[in-house]
């Protein structure tokens, strides 16, 4: 089933992290296996948020040398920021697969997270100026805990609560996905893509990765071609409409933009409040109301519909 | 055709009633069955354990201090007790408020509801005064539910009875399956909508999305606005005046009345072209086997 929300705040900052842990958690009977949250706070220019992963969260229990294994990663990770010249200004760990760090780099970064990809176990989770990309196995209070997100004051953001149906449950298909290798592009989804496979293969003959099975990751990846060739986030939500096929709606999000968009069928369900300064969306009310509890005008938005929001 | 009263619409018989009413009309082919109940009938029908309220008796419910099945029970108890009009406050788009009510009771919920509000209900008369999530109404078999803002999708799915109304604008597939009753929609309604239906009748005073009636079996939808487009074997039928009347009295009853009239809507009844309606077995076949 899973759930979706986002919020965005116009022109101003705001407790995001509390707003979207509270939105998450009001959606966890919608999908308890993982939560995941993008959200996006203050742009440093030349400076790099990197969220990644050593390890799947059950494998840490796995044998004895299992941290002895994380460590080694982690260390060829550094050895190959060092090797693209990216200099780590910040280093934080909310759990011992789990890890942030705050670089300079003024280089390639694809060819720097693909080189750091390269090693078995590493999964660059986001990288971005403004975004900070957070997901694992629980529901919303436990990785908001998990990973301080109460306190993140930010304009926006987008999360997602999952049951799994078409894939394992482990980080790795967790939403949200990293529109890898667009910094601060993230995307959340609600339904089942029928034609993932074809579309897969026709993804990756242009070059693109997938790291994971989940049928979520192709909006990611899909996103990331248009906007490589050129397509405004608008144009490629509209475009996905008729070139994606099954039942889905979806979110993105980027430094300054927040965009939904609803299959044909109209088959997943969204709500939306929209007001001058604050846009606010979910699978369902009960979220929305968990942050507005006055009484407010909402609407299901209808089949095809696409709207972006500026921040 | 000019109007008929009540009084002369009771002595006609069932087939001249139907027709009367412009369920059919000359294009059509097939069979057609509806069951019309008399007016008079439908207060019979009470179930025996129905607790017998008084509506001047009038108590308030918080439901932040309920989760939804605590909130369902209190409104048991407090009937049992013998209170008539029920207010829910703060239901925050609360799943499921008000389902399975299946006697006599004013129930006034203070706000907005999530999925599946006072479904299942059996005569109930029902006020919400904010939006209701998906499949509000969902098999309600007689009462009045009357939604001050938009509903969700599949509002009124499998509706059998009773007239299920939201002023503002509601999703797609409105009255899914729907076998009876009523549905109006003061604003528009999303793809889909009548979908598989098979009896009753759906008035949308907006306009309507893509593929409207698909596949529907029978039932008749009025639409005052735009039709993006039919669905597979919905068909646009002749608008009589009985039709009209009825959209005047019904509309009027809900304030949802438009100033231009309701000359301007667009009948749409089922081709029956489908489910291979010109090949039922010949009753008289049936009776040699």
């Amino acid at each position: 089933m899973c759930g979706i929300a986002g919020i965005i705040h116009r022109g101003k900052s705001s407790n995001v992290g509390q707003e979207m842990t509270s939105m998450l958690r009001s959606l966890k009977h919608r999908g308890p296996d993982s939560t995941g949250f993008a959200v996006y706070g203050a742009n440093t220019p030349g400076d790099y948020v990197m969220r990644f992963v050593l390890a799947e969260q059950e494998d840490m229990s796995k044998g004895f040398d299992m941290k002895k294994i994380v460590e080694e990663r982690l260390e060829l990770v550094e050895e190959r920021l060092a090797e693209h010249g990216a200099e780590v200004k910040h280093r934080e760990s909310a759990t011992d697969y789990a890890k942030r760090f705050i670089i300079h780099h003024t280089g390639d970064t694809e060819l720097m997270a693909r080189h750091i990809e390269d090693i078995e176990g590493v999964e660059i989770l986001s990288m971005g100026n403004s975004l900070e990309l957070i997901k694992d196995l629980g529901d919303a209070d436990v990785v908001s805990d998990q990973y301080g997100l109460g306190a993140f004051e930010g304009t926006h953001g987008i999360g997602h609560t999952r049951m799994a149906t078409e894939s394992d449950v482990d980080i790795r298909s967790a939403h949200p996905y990293w529109a890898f290798p667009y910094n601060d592009v993230s995307v959340v989804h609600n339904g089942q893509i029928t034609n993932y496979w074809i579309m897969r293969r026709q993804l990756e003959r242009q070059g693109h990765r997938f790291m994971s099975h989940c049928d979520s990751e192709l909006l990611a990846v899909y996103t990331a071609n248009n906007l490589a060739n050129g397509v405004t986030l608008e144009d490629s939500m509209r475009r996905s409409i008729g070139e994606i096929d099954g039942v889905f709606t979806y979110l993105v999000a980027t430094k300054d933009q927040l965009g939904m968009a609803k299959d044909t069928m109209a088959a997943k369900p969204l709500v939306l409040y929209q007001s001058d300064d604050l846009i606010v969306m979910a699978s369902e009310e009960v979220a929305i109301r968990s942050i507005l509890p006055q009484e407010i005008d909402t609407t299901d938005p209808y089949d095809e519909e696409v709207f972006v929001w500026q921040a | 055709m000019a109007s008929v009263t009540d009084q002369e619409l009771k002595q006609m018989s069932q087939e001249e009633r139907v027709t009367a009413f412009g369920m059919r009309t000359e294009q059509l082919t097939g069979r057609s069955l509806y069951i019309e109940f008399e007016e008079d009938e439908g207060s019979n029908f009470t179930y025996p354990w129905a607790p017998d309220v008084d509506f001047n008796k009038r108590v308030e419910i918080d439901a932040d201090e309920f989760d939804t099945t605590g909130a369902n029970n209190k409104i048991r108890e407090l009937m049992e007790e013998g209170y008539g009009t029920i207010v829910i406050k703060n239901p925050r788009g609360k799943h499921s408020l008000g389902v399975g009510i299946l006697s006599r009771l004013n129930l006034i919920i203070e706000g907005s509801t999530g999925y599946f509000g006072v479904g299942l209900i059996d005569g109930p008369n029902v006020r919400i005064n904010g939006r209701v999530g998906w499949s509000c109404g969902e098999n309600m078999m007689s009462g009045t539910v009357l939604i001050e803002k938009n509903a969700g999708s599949t509002f009124g799915a499998a509706i059998r009875g009773g007239d299920l109304v939201c002023r503002g604008s509601v999703g797609s597939r409105t009255g899914i399956d729907m076998k009876g009753g009523t549905i109006i929609v003061g604003g528009d309604t999303g793809a889909l909508s009548g979908f598989m239906m098979q009896r009753g009748r759906m008035v949308v005073c907006g306009n309507a999305g893509k593929n409207l009636g698909d596949s529907m079996y029978d039932g008749t939808i009025y639409v005052g606005g735009e039709i993006q487009s039919l669905g597979v074997d919905a068909v646009p039928a002749e608008l009589t005046q009985l039709d009209k009347d009825w959209l005047t009295r019904k509309l009027s009853q809900y304030d949802l009345m438009p100033e231009t009239g309701v000359d301007h809507f667009t009948k749409v009844v089922a081709g029956k072209q489908l489910w291979n309606y010109d090949n039922l077995e010949p009753n008289e076949k049936k009776l040699i086997l």
